[in-house]
């Protein structure tokens, strides 16, 4: 088979999202749960007082049923690798066989030696070393994220690296240049710091509901306080990050930029979308308001994006039909450069398996001057180039006003169980126990925002995702699709029935 | 083994360290069921779903790395590709 099926490219994407969304509901647990359980450790160690051991423990039980659950449902996203993805896969093994293996070894070091520990180690080691192993355990978790990140951040913006055309690979030539990309770091520290946001309203949630019961009310009251400092500090951090994760994106991926504005036609003076309604349809050139409804703060997006309220940002309009006076090449361009090193490196490697060394010799040189336009070589039009743009809006505003309310919703939760006066408010206890769930949402919505905002690239400016898959047939995505959807499901029932039987029984029982 | 007796510090510690595992599974509530479901998880995904639906492409279909490379440089250099997607158009 040498034509592409590109049923089975949606079916490959829908499979790979699912899986990852999936995985997705356990991971920002582990992440953000881990550092709790530390945080009521050292309470427990530093006071002494044996209810702040009572408490790390529940904590750490449900941390515990999390983990077992999710545990090793990323793996399944390295069977997708090889058995969908195999030309992504052949192409990217060389640069994610580093972070891959460090992240092995951490997590087996780390996570492995010292779980033990944290579960079997009650009483029979000293507290400190426990402690040291909670702790280890914590930053041995979001250690491993790092590794992942930095491969998923590699995909977005490739750095450190040359294509090898002999062996259709790109190679790695700077390990630290990839692990120190402005990409990366980005996404690892928002993608930690709102994992801790999922933790603490995961806390909330559950002290909320046993405060509504009346039940473990001082052990609530005290979970409560840790988990909104903590909570609150994550808000403004993971605020932090994510104005940098912008500020990135507006130099390594202005397309990703504009999709989640909404930002048709590039200005100065740009302003960001606070609220906004787009209209049912929009073609990239039309000159339409791209909005039914907005309420816009004037100079924000310019200021964001390039830190200076007057700079102009370009819009998708600009990035797909280029904009002279900006100096911005549009995709059309790009376009017939990637063309070329298409027809380059098919005459390289056709030169070469005929033994023509000058032919060889020269093609290789001509794809050497387009070969950072490859991926766009794979384009018929250029405006293949813009991403699902509703889908990439609506889920980064989604995720920045859930955002938002998370740093008001935990000021109120820490300055009412500070004045211990929870009990009273009811409606808000109400609030606090569905917020774990908005939690997850705005999580979700975050690596929507990623990963289809970054479309159609499955490696940014060489790889459209439908050059990256293997030559099956659709049929047998389709039925691996289902199973996945059956056997996730399956196992966050199981977590959820474990979990609230636990929850259910309460500190008492730990 | 010469010089290994079970005064060996060496054993003590293995020994230690088997204990304190074993002891752990003994003592767990929770964890039985959840053992459980992890043993079942592994077992449905590398078992059942990694033998027979996810096959790695390129091992299955090539031997050498030198068949892999060049199957990939054809397929990402293939005219067919970017027809077929000029084609749905």
């Amino acid at each position: 088979m040498n034509q592409i099926d590109l049923g089975m490219v949606d079916w490959a994407r829908a499979q790979f999202a699912l899986t990852a969304m999936y995985h997705w509901i356990f991971v920002p647990l582990t992440l953000g749960l881990s550092f709790l359980c530390a945080f009521y450790e050292s309470l427990y160690v530093r006071t002494g007082k044996e209810a702040w051991k009572k408490i790390a423990k529940f904590w750490m039980t449900l941390f515990g049923i999390n983990f077992a659950i999710g545990v090793a449902t990323g793996i399944i996203l390295e069977f997708e690798f090889g058995t969908n993805w195999s030309n992504y896969s052949w192409m990217v093994g060389d640069i994610f066989g580093a972070p891959l293996a460090v992240e092995g070894i951490v997590a087996f070091f780390l996570e492995a030696t010292f779980f033990a520990v944290m579960f079997f180690g009650w009483n029979r080691v000293s507290k400190g070393f426990h402690l040291f192993s909670t702790w280890m355990v914590a930053i041995g978790s979001n250690l491993s994220a790092l590794w992942i990140l930095v491969a998923n951040g590699w995909m977005q913006h490739p750095v450190g690296m040359i294509f090898n055309p002999d062996t259709a690979r790109f190679e790695m030539q700077n390990f630290w240049e990839v692990l120190f990309s402005p990409v990366a770091i980005a996404k690892f520290t928002h993608t930690t710091s709102s994992s801790f946001i999922v933790g603490s309203l995961f806390v909330i949630t559950v002290a909320s509901w046993y405060l509504l019961k009346g039940r473990n009310t001082e052990m609530a009251k005290k979970s409560i306080l840790v988990a909104a400092v903590f909570g609150l500090l994550s808000t403004a951090y993971a605020g932090l990050t994510g104005d940098e994760s912008a500020y990135v994106n507006a130099s390594t991926q202005p397309m990703k930029l504009a999709a989640y504005e909404g930002l048709y036609n590039g200005k100065a003076k740009a302003d960001l979308v606070a609220i906004g309604i787009l209209k049912g349809q929009k073609a990239p050139d039309d000159d339409t308001d791209p909005f039914l409804f907005d309420i816009k703060i004037p100079g924000l997006l310019s200021l964001l994006a390039n830190r200076d309220a007057g700079s102009f940002v370009p819009g998708i309009k600009d990035l797909v039909y280029g904009n002279a006076q900006e100096k911005i090449v549009g995709v059309k361009a790009k376009m017939e450069r990637g063309r070329m090193a298409v027809a380059d490196l098919a005459a390289y490697k056709n030169a070469r398996k005929s033994g023509d060394k000058a032919g060889s010799a020269m093609a290789l040189q001509k794809f050497g001057v387009n070969q950072d336009y490859l991926g766009y070589g794979y384009f018929s039009q250029p405006e293949e180039s813009i991403p699902p743009v509703k889908l990439t809006f609506y889920s980064f505003h989604l995720m920045v006003t859930l955002g938002c309310l998370f740093t008001l919703f935990f000021v109120v939760f820490l300055y009412l169980a500070y004045k211990n006066s929870l009990e009273r408010h009811r409606g808000l206890l109400r609030l606090g126990v569905v917020s774990f769930f908005l939690g997850l949402l705005a999580s979700q919505a975050g690596w929507v925002v990623a990963e289809a905002g970054r479309q159609p690239w499955v490696i940014q400016n060489y790889l459209p995702v439908h050059i990256g898959t293997s030559n099956i047939a659709a049929g047998n995505v389709q039925a691996t699709f289902f199973m996945f959807l059956g056997l996730f499901t399956l196992l966050l029932l199981a977590e959820v029935k474990i979990m609230l039987k636990q929850i259910n029984i309460g500190p008492e029982e730990v | 083994m010469p010089g290994y007796s079970q005064n060996n510090i060496f054993f003590k510690w293995q020994r230690t360290v088997v204990r304190f595992y074993l002891d752990g599974f003994r003592a767990m509530t929770v964890g039985k069921a959840l053992w459980k479901i992890i043993l079942i998880k592994l077992f449905v995904m590398f078992a059942i779903l990694k033998l027979f639906f996810f096959s790695d492409y390129l091992h299955t279909n090539f031997s050498t790395d030198q068949q892999r490379s060049d199957h990939v440089l054809e397929q990402i250099t293939l005219q067919s590709k970017i027809q077929a997607v000029e084609d749905k158009k």
